[in-house]
C-alpha cells in the first residue's frame, strides 16, 4: 500500500458480533488493517467495506465487552504475512500467529506473537555478489531450513532494477538483520533482512511465465494417480457429505505427496483433525527423503471454533506461503479443508452487512473469490529458469450433500480436478469413495501430460486407464440389467462383466488409509497390480452357470487383497500371487 | 466485579419486537446481561447510542416505559466443586431448592483451547453396547450426537451410555426437555447411585425456548472447571440440540436475518462449532467428551440441523429400528465414529478393524438381497445366507440392549462369519483368519 495512508483513528460507533463500525477521522483503505482498543486487549480488524467516514470492520476476534467509543487505529497496511526461514514445521493460526509460543491453554483475545523466531540464527550462503543487478523475488543468497535450501530473496515489494553496493559474507544471521544493501538507480539505499512481509490477498506473480501444468504429482493413492492424476502444479477439489472421507483423503496426500514443502490450511473444521496432524507428522516418515514429515510440512490452523473472520485469512496466508516457496523453485502442495467454511465466513459477514444475497444467501462474488483463490496456484518458470509449483486441493463441504450449491458449483470452474467422493460408497465402506465414473481429471487431455505419462509409466498407459474407466462403466450397466431383468435373467456375460469392475473395485480404487503397507503405493507397484488386474480380466474362464460366478471373483478379489496388504514383493506377496495363479488355471476356458 | 454502584435504569423503550427492544443507553459492553422489567435480556447489536436487547423470556406486556437495567457482565456462572449433584435452570439459578454455589464466577462461552495444547484422545469408552463399541468405537474426549427419530428412545440410551462411561462428572444440559424425560434421567442417576456425581442445567417445555440458548455455555463452563482444574473426565450429554438449534432460527428470524438453508441462520455452523469444539483431552488428564442428541424429522440427514451438526462432530450414532428383529439398533451404515481408528486394533485385539469392516460389508450384501428379494427373484445361496447373518448380526451385535465387552463382541462376529461363509467371503487379511477362525 502506498505512504498516504497516515495513521487515521477512530471511534468505535456500532457492534453486531464480529462486526464493528469505526467512526474514522481520516482516510483508510477497503482491506485495511486495524486495531481496536477493547480495555487493554488490541483487537485486530480488517476494514471490509467503507461509507463516509464509516469503516465497517471485520474483528477477527470476539467482540464481548467491547463499547461504543473504544480507540481504534489504523495501520496504513492490509493483513500481511511475515516470510522468511523458521516457517517450516509451525504451527500457526489464520493470522500467522505462531500457536507454539502463547501462553496458557486458552488462546486469549488478542494474544499475537510472531510468525517467525527472531532470535535464531541461520547459515546464511550469499548466492549474488557485489555488483550484481538483482530485481525483487531474485535470489541474494540460502539458508538451510530443514532439509530445503531456503532462498533468502529481495523483497517482493520492491520495484525496478537494483544493484547489490553490499552484501555479508557466509556466516550467522538472525532474521532481521541486514545481509544486504541494494541501490536503485537513482542511488537510493535499501537494506534488506532474511524476513520480508507481502499482502496475503495480493497474488504473488514475480514469474517467468506459467505454462500448463504437465508433470505427474504421484499420491500414491492408487484411485487418483490411475483414474484422475493430479499435476504438479494443477488445481483439484474433492467435495463430499460429510464422513464420506474428505479429510482422511486430504491427509493420506499429505503424507505421501511428492512434494518438497506441503502446507495444510486447517479452514473451519476440527480441532482434533489438526491434532492429528501435530502428534503423528513429527513421528512419520516422508517417504521421499526419509526425514520426518513434519520438517516439510507447515500448519495453518484456523479450526471452526476459532474466529470466523480469521478463516478467509487463514486460506490467504496459506496461499501467500506457497507463493513464497515456489519462489525459491520448489515443489509445493497446498491443501485446504474446507474452503466451504471460508465461503460461510463470507456469508456470515455478508449477511451482517446486508448485502443483497446471492444464491444461498452466499455473497454475489462468491465464484470470483474462488476462481481468483484457484488461480493463484500453477507450475512456473522463475526469472532464473528455475521451475516452482503450488499444487492446489481444497475439499468442499456441501450443504445436504448436494452437489448443486454454489460453492462446488464455483469451484468446479476454478479447479481441473473433481475428486468427488460419494456416500454411497462411503456406507458401504469402500474407502476412498471417490466416484470413479463422476470424478475426472482434466488434465487427461493435456498432450503435453500425455507425452511425461507416457515415458514416466509406458505408452500405453493412457489406453489402459480409459479401457479401466469403460470397464467400470460396463460393470455398473451389467449390474443395473441384472437388477431389472433378476440373475437368471441375463446371459452369464453380464455377471463375468460385473465381477470384472468389482475386481477393479476392490484391487484398485478401494485402498485402506489405515493400513501402513496399503495406504500407499508406489508408482511402480501401481503399474504391476493394474498390468495383474487387466491380464486376469482379458483371460476367458469357464462358467457353468451364473452361480458360479460370484464364488470364483470372490476367492480372486480375497488373494487380491492379501496382496495389497503385503510388502510388494515379498515373500507373502509372492505366495498369495502363486495362489491366485493357480485359482485362475483352473478355471481358464479351454481353447 | 461489583456494578450495583455503577447501576443506571432506563425507562425509556424506543422499540418493542416479539423477542428484542432497543434502548438508547451509554458504555454498554457487547454481549452484556441486562434486566428488562426484571426479565433476563442480553445486548446483541450496539448502533451508536440505540442498544438492541435480547429479551430470553420475550417481550409480552413489556411496556414502553419498562425498566431496563444493565449487569456490566456477560452472563456468568458460580464454579466450584459444589456444583456436583445440583440443578439449575438456564441462567445459573439452582432450581433445587438448594442454596447459591459459593464459587468463583466465570463467563460464560469463554476462549478456545489452543489447538496445540490438546492431546490425541486416545482412551476408549466402553459402552457394552456392541453397536457403539464394536463398530462405532468412542473415545474420551470426543463429541458425538444421537441422531434419532423423536419416538425412539434416545434418552434411554444416552442415559445407558452415562452411566458405562466411567466419566468423573456428568453434565447433563436439557434443552426444550419434556418434564417427563427431566424426571426420567434423574430417577435413572438416582437408582444407580450416581446423583453427586451429575450436574444438570435444564430448560424445559415449560420454560421459554429462546432462554435454551443458554443452556450449553453453561454446561460447557461447568464442564471446564472440572476438566482443567480439577483434572477430571467429564462427560457432557446435550440433549436436544435440534431444539437448540430452533432456538437460534428464532432469534434470527426476529431479528430479520437473512436465513439459509430450513430457514437456519447462515451461521449455524459456527454456532454449533463453537459448542461441539469444546470437546477435548487435555495433556494433564482432564477431559471434555460430549454426547448430544439431535432429532430428525422423518428420518432427513440432509435437514440443516444435521447436516450442520455431522459436519462438526466426530461422527454420528444412528439409531434405526430392524423391523427383522422387531428392535432398535445403531444403523451400522450412517452411524461412524471418526475417533474410532485411534483406539480399535492398538486399545482393543488387532483383529478389530478387519471384523468390524466385513461385518459390515456382509450386512450391505444382505440389504441387497433383500432388494432383490422383494422384485421377485430368485435368491443365489449366498444371498440366503447374507439374510440369515444379518438376521443373527442385528439381533447378536446391532440390538441397543446388547450387552458385552469389546472381545466377545469380536467371538461373536467370528462365530457368525463361519456360521454362515467361507474365508474367501468374508475376506479378512489372512493372519488374522488364522488365528480366529473358529474351527468346526
Ligand atoms: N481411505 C479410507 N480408509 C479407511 N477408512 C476411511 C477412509 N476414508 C475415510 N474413512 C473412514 O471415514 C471416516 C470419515 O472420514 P473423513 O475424512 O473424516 O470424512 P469427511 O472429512 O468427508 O467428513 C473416517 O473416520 C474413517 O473411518
Ligand atoms: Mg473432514
Amino acid at each position: 500500500m502506498t505512504a498516504t495512508l497516515t495513521k487515521t483513528k477512530g471511534k468505535v460507533y456500532g457492534i453486531i458480533s464480529n462486526l464493528v463500525i469505526i467512526d474514522a477521522d481520516g482516510p483508510f483503505a477497503q482491506n485495511e488493517i486495524c486495531y481496536i482498543l477493547a480495555g487493554n486487549t488490541r483487537l485486530m480488524a480488517e476494514v471490509i467495506k467503507a461509507e463516509g467516514n464509516k469503516a465497517y470492520t471485520q474483528v477477527f476476534e470476539n467482540t464481548r465487552g467491547l463499547k461504543t467509543g473504544a480507540d481504534a487505529e489504523f495501520t496504513g497496511h492490509m493483513l500481511e504475512a511475515t516470510l522468511g526461514p523458521g516457517l517450516l514445521s509451525g504451527n500457526y493460526d489464520g493470522l500467522m500467529n505462531n500457536l507454539s509460543t502463547m501462553d496458557g491453554i486458552f488462546i486469549k483475545r488478542g494474544d499475537y506473537t510472531p510468525t517467525l523466531d527472531e532470535t535464531k540464527e541461520w547459515y546464511f550462503t550469499p548466492i549474488a555478489a557485489i555488483g550484481d543487478r538483482v530485481a525483487a523475488g531474485e535470489w541474494v543468497g540460502e539458508v538451510n531450513e530443514n532439509s530445503i535450501r531456503h532462498k533468502i530473496m529481495v523483497p517482493f515489494v520492491l520495484q525496478g532494477q537494483f544493484i547489490i553496493k553490499s552484501i555479508v559474507s557466509e556466516g550467522s544471521y538472525s532474521i532481521n538483520k541486514t545481509i544486504a544493501i541494494l541501490t536503485d538507480q537513482s542511488g537510493y539505499e535499501t537494506q534488506i533482512t532474511m524476513t520480508q512481509k507481502w499482502p496475503v490477498k495480493k497474488s504473488l506473480t514475480l514469474y517467468k511465465e506459467k505454462p500448463r501444468p504437465f508433470i505427474m504429482m504421484e499420491t500414491g493413492v492408487r484411485t487418483m494417480d490411475i483414474l484422475n492424476p493430479m499435476l504438479q502444479g494443477g488445481t483439484g477439489f474433492i467435495p463430499g457429505p460429510f464422513g464420506s472421507g474428505k479429510t482422511v483423503l486430504q491427509q493420506s496426500i499429505s503424507r505421501q505427496a511428492e512434494a518438497d514443502i506441503v502446507i495444510v490450511a486447517a479452514c473451519g473444521e476440527r480441532a482434533n483433525e489438526v491434532v492429528d496432524l501435530f502428534t503423528e507428522f513429527p513421528e512419520l516418515d516422508d517417504p521421499w527423503t526419509g526425514r520426518k514429515l513434519m520438517e516439510r510440512t507447515i500448519i495453518i490452523a484456523n479450526t471452526s471454533n476459532m474466529p470466523v473472520a480469521a478463516r478467509e485469512a487463514s486460506m490467504y496466508s496459506a496461499m501467500t506461503l506457497a507463493e513464497y516457496y515456489r519462489s525459491m523453485g520448489l515443489k509445493v502442495l497446498l491443501l485446504a479443508d474446507s474452503t466451504s467454511r471460508w465461503a460461510q465466513a463470507l456469508r456470515e459477514m455478508s449477511n451482517r452487512l446486508e448485502e443483497l444475497p446471492g444464491p444461498d444467501a452466499f455473497p454475489m462474488d462468491l465464484p470470483s473469490s474462488i476462481s481468483n483463490f484457484y488461480s493463484r496456484a500453477g507450475f512456473v518458470y522463475l526469472n532464473n529458469d528455475h521451475t516452482g509449483s503450488i499444487t492446489f486441493i481444497g475439499t468442499v463441504s456441501p450443504a445436504g450433500g448436494n452437489l448443486k450449491e454454489p460453492v462446488t458449483e464455483s469451484t468446479k470452474k476454478a479447479a481441473r480436478c473433481f475428486y468427488a467422493l460419494s456416500q454411497q460408497r462411503a456406507d458401504s465402506k469402500r474407502y476412498p469413495a471417490i466416484d470413479p465414473i463422476d470424478s475426472y481429471s482434466k488434465y487427461l487431455e493435456y498432450t503435453e501430460f500425455q507425452k511425461t505419462l507416457s515415458s514416466l509409466i509406458s505408452p500405453d498407459w493412457a489406453d489402459k486407464v480409459s479401457g479401466i474407466k469403460n470397464l467400470l462403466i460396463r460393470g455398473k450397466e451389467a449390474k443395473e440389467q441384472i437388477n431389472i431383468l433378476g440373475d437368471d435373467g441375463v446371459s452369464v456375460d453380464f455377471h463375468v462383466t460385473f465381477w470384472h469392475s468389482e475386481v477393479i473395485d476392490a484391487v484398485i480404487l478401494q485402498q485402506d488409509a489405515f493400513d501402513h503397507i496399503d495406504s500407499r503405493t508406489p508408482l511402480i507397484r501401481q503399474k504391476y497390480m493394474t498390468d495383474n488386474v487387466l491380464k486376469l480380466i482379458n483371460t476367458p474362464f469357464y462358467f457353468e452357470s451364473f452361480e458360479d460366478v460370484q464364488p470364483f471373483f470372490k476367492k480372486i478379489i480375497d488373494k487380491y487383497k492379501q496382496m495389497n496388504y503385503s510388502e510388494f514383493e515379498s515373500e507373502a506377496f509372492n505366495i498369495f500371487e502363486e495362489e491366485l495363479q493357480k485359482i485362475t488355471e483352473g478355471k481358464k476356458m479351454k481353447l | 466485579m461489583n456494578t450495583s454502584v455503577f447501576q443506571k435504569i432506563y425507562t425509556r423503550l424506543e422499540r418493542i419486537t416479539k423477542a428484542t427492544c432497543v434502548v438508547r443507553a451509554q458504555n454498554v459492553g457487547y454481549d452484556e446481561l441486562a434486566t428488562v422489567e426484571g426479565r433476563i435480556a442480553q445486548v446483541v447489536k450496539i448502533m451508536g447510542d440505540e442498544v438492541t436487547l435480547q429479551v430470553f423470556g420475550g417481550t409480552e406486556g413489556i411496556p414502553t416505559n419498562g425498566e431496563v437495567i444493565f449487569t456490566g457482565k456477560p452472563p456468568t456462572l458460580k464454579v466450584g466443586d459444589d456444583l456436583a449433584g445440583r440443578f439449575f435452570n438456564a441462567y445459573g439459578q439452582p432450581i433445587d431448592g438448594g442454596p447459591e454455589i459459593d464459587g468463583e464466577e466465570r463467563e460464560i462461552g469463554g476462549p478456545s483451547v489452543n489447538p496445540v495444547k490438546r492431546k490425541q484422545p486416545s482412551e476408549l469408552i466402553a459402552t457394552g453396547i456392541a453397536g457403539i463399541d464394536l463398530n462405532n468405537t468412542l473415545v474420551t474426549g470426543q463429541k458425538i450426537p444421537f441422531f434419532a427419530d423423536p419416538d425412539q428412545p434416545y434418552n434411554q440410551v444416552m442415559a445407558m451410555v452415562a452411566l458405562r462411561a466411567k466419566a468423573d462428572k456428568i453434565i447433563l444440559g436439557g434443552m426444550g426437555l419434556l418434564n417427563d424425560d427431566f424426571l426420567y434421567f434423574r430417577n435413572v442417576f438416582e437408582n444407580a447411585g450416581a446423583l453427586h456425581r451429575i450436574i444438570t442445567f435444564v430448560n424445559t417445555t415449560q420454560d421459554p425456548p429462546v432462554e435454551r440458548l443458554l443452556i450449553p455455555d453453561m454446561v460447557l463452563t461447568a464442564a471446564e472447571y472440572f476438566a482443567v482444574d480439577k483434572q477430571e473426565k467429564v462427560l457432557v450429554l446435550l440433549t436436544d440440540m435440534t431444539l437448540y438449534a430452533d432456538a437460534l432460527s428464532i432469534v434470527s428470524n426476529r431479528m430479520d436475518q437473512i436465513p439459509s438453508k430450513d430457514s437456519m441462520p447462515g451461521s449455524l455452523y459456527s454456532d454449533l462449532a463453537r459448542l461441539y469444539e469444546k470437546a477435548v483431552q487435555f495433556e494433564a488428564g482432564g477431559s471434555i467428551t460430549i454426547v448430544a442428541v439431535t432429532t430428525l424429522s422423518g428420518g432427513d440427514i440432509t435437514h440443516a440441523i444435521p447436516d450442520n451438526t455431522g459436519y462438526i462432530t466426530e461422527g454420528q450414532l444412528f439409531l434405526r429400528r430392524n423391523t427383522d428383529i422387531g428392535k432398535v439398533i445403531i444403523d451400522p451404515f450412517r452411524s461412524l465414529s471418526r475417533l474410532k481408528n485411534l483406539v480399535i486394533g492398538k486399545k482393543t485385539r488387532a483383529d478389530h478393524p478387519q471384523v468390524m469392516n466385513a461385518a459390515i460389508r456382509l450386512y450391505a450384501d444382505a440389504i441387497n438381497a433383500r432388494t432383490k428379494q422383494e422384485n421377485g427373484f430368485d435368491l443365489t445361496s449366498y444371498d440366503k445366507r447374507t439374510l440369515d447373518f444379518s438376521r443373527d448380526y442385528a439381533e447378536q451385535l446391532l440390538a441397543i440392549d446388547v450387552n458385552i465387552d469389546p472381545e466377545k463382541m469380536l467371538n461373536v462376529a467370528w462365530n457368525l462369519f463361519s456360521a454362515y461363509f467361507s474365508k474367501e467371503e468374508v475376506a479378512i487379511k489372512k493372519e488374522f483368519s488364522d488365528l480366529y477362525w473358529p474351527t468346526k
